[in-house]
């Protein structure tokens, strides 16, 4: 075998395992009789530890810190996605407040028109709903985006919603006590968005505690 | 971490920085000291190692998934470091600290120009003249050396960092390995 070249060349696909059976054979054998083959084996051998055993070095504490100050900027929408995956219980919180006030403002705006609970008797006048004088409203009163007169009496609660309770200035004479009207129940009025919606949520509650009770009242 | 990183790159790629982060935190520490090694010197192994990352971030659309990612990474670096190691080529830094060695520049090697290697070996440490004996690799002898025995990248990764042929990576590192061995047969 020739030592300067072929032995050699074995030696390195040796190293890089890429060695048959045959040629680790001869090379094996060839070795035990070559001393210089031995000694530049070694050599070798020895090189490669020297080479794996230098030591690790490590990136100064900045280094990732520079790196992320150097990248091009991200664009906001992802931004915003990792926060709300970052967030879920905020995000949650946020997407049903968002659901919440939409429904409601929605609904307070979608009725512009004029709405009147069910009752007899009840006199209407453009946007102005009036209980005439010598007559008695059975039941709860709901005046939705209008007005309201009362002249003659309201036997249950009234909600005035989006509208005014017009005080009837022009029958002064007949004393406040007529001019009032007669509301033997609450008279609420809403007209303010908040209110809107505090009234929507009590109404709400309401209903929850008392569904039973509704049923009966709301034919 | 291969499962970890390929859902990083994802998210990376769907234009998530913060995930990015967390592959420079797995990888810098091997890119900075493979950028070391090929350069030499910490400023411009920091300089290249940073470069590194923010090419990768960039042209992150460019990896395909199915290939290694600290494949495609490291042939990033080893791409920039030599392209840096050319661009120097032609004017030396005297004032360049010599790699492991305590303020040691240039300067100081002109005069010990003909000290024996054994000499050299008794002066200093030896892992710094093991290093030092690495960077005086010609490049290309150089990166499959690194990449190899300190990486430890098999022949067909660094076939692919590389983008030559296998056989090429072979003979390269054979040179490697004999170069080498004529510098540190007498340690």
């Amino acid at each position: 075998m020739n030592c300067s070249h072929e032995a050699v060349e074995l030696m390195h696909k040796y190293l890089d395992h890429d060695l048959t059976k045959e040629e680790e054979g001869r090379l094996r054998v060839h070795l035990e009789d070559c001393e210089a083959c031995q000694k530049h084996f070694h050599e070798l051998e020895r090189t490669i530890k020297l080479v794996q055993n230098t030591e690790q070095i490590t990136a100064p504490a900045d280094f990732k810190k520079s790196v992320m100050q150097k990248l091009p900027a991200e664009k906001k929408n992802v931004k915003y996605l990792r926060w709300f995956k970052a967030h879920p219980v905020l995000t949650s919180a946020v997407i049903f407040v968002i659901f919440m006030f939409s429904g409601m403002f929605s609904s307070w705006n979608q009725s512009g028109e004029l709405v009147v609970s069910k009752q007899e008797n009840l006199e209407i006048q453009g946007d102005t709903v009036i209980v005439p004088e010598g007559v008695t409203v059975e039941g709860d009163l709901l005046v939705k985006n209008g007005d309201l007169r009362i002249d003659g009496t309201v036997d249950g609660d009234v909600r005035l919603v989006n509208g005014d309770l017009i005080k009837d200035d022009t029958i002064e004479g007949s004393g406040l006590m007529a001019s009032a009207g007669e509301v033997n129940g609450d008279l609420q009025q809403v007209d303010q968005v908040f209110e809107w919606l505090w009234f929507h949520m009590k109404d709400l509650i309401k209903s929850i505690f008392s569904l039973g009770h509704i049923q009966l009242t709301g034919t | 971490m291969d499962l970890i990183t390929r859902e990083k790159i994802k998210q990376v790629k769907r234009g998530d920085q913060s995930a990015f982060e967390d592959i420079v935190s797995f990888y810098q520490n091997k890119i900075y000291q493979h950028c070391y090694r090929m350069l030499g010197n910490r400023h411009e192994a920091e300089d290249i190692g940073q470069e590194t990352f923010i090419r990768a971030y960039v042209n992150i659309h460019s990896f395909d998934d199915k290939r290694k990612f600290s494949t495609w990474l490291y042939r990033i670096a080893t791409n920039l470091t030599i392209d840096r190691i050319r661009k120097r080529k032609p004017d030396y830094y005297l004032d360049a600290e010599i790699r492991g060695t305590d303020g040691l520049d240039m300067y100081s090697q002109l005069a010990t120009d003909h000290r024996l290697p054994e000499e050299e070996v008794q002066g200093m440490e030896l892992q710094d003249y093991i290093n030092q004996q690495i960077s005086g690799l010609p490049p290309k002898y150089r990166s499959v050396i690194i990449l190899r025995y300190l990486e430890e990248f098999s022949l067909q990764e660094i076939s692919d960092i590389l983008d030559i042929p296998l056989g090429t990576v072979k003979t390269r590192i054979h040179r490697g390995r004999e170069a080498l061995r004529k510098k540190l047969r007498h340690v």
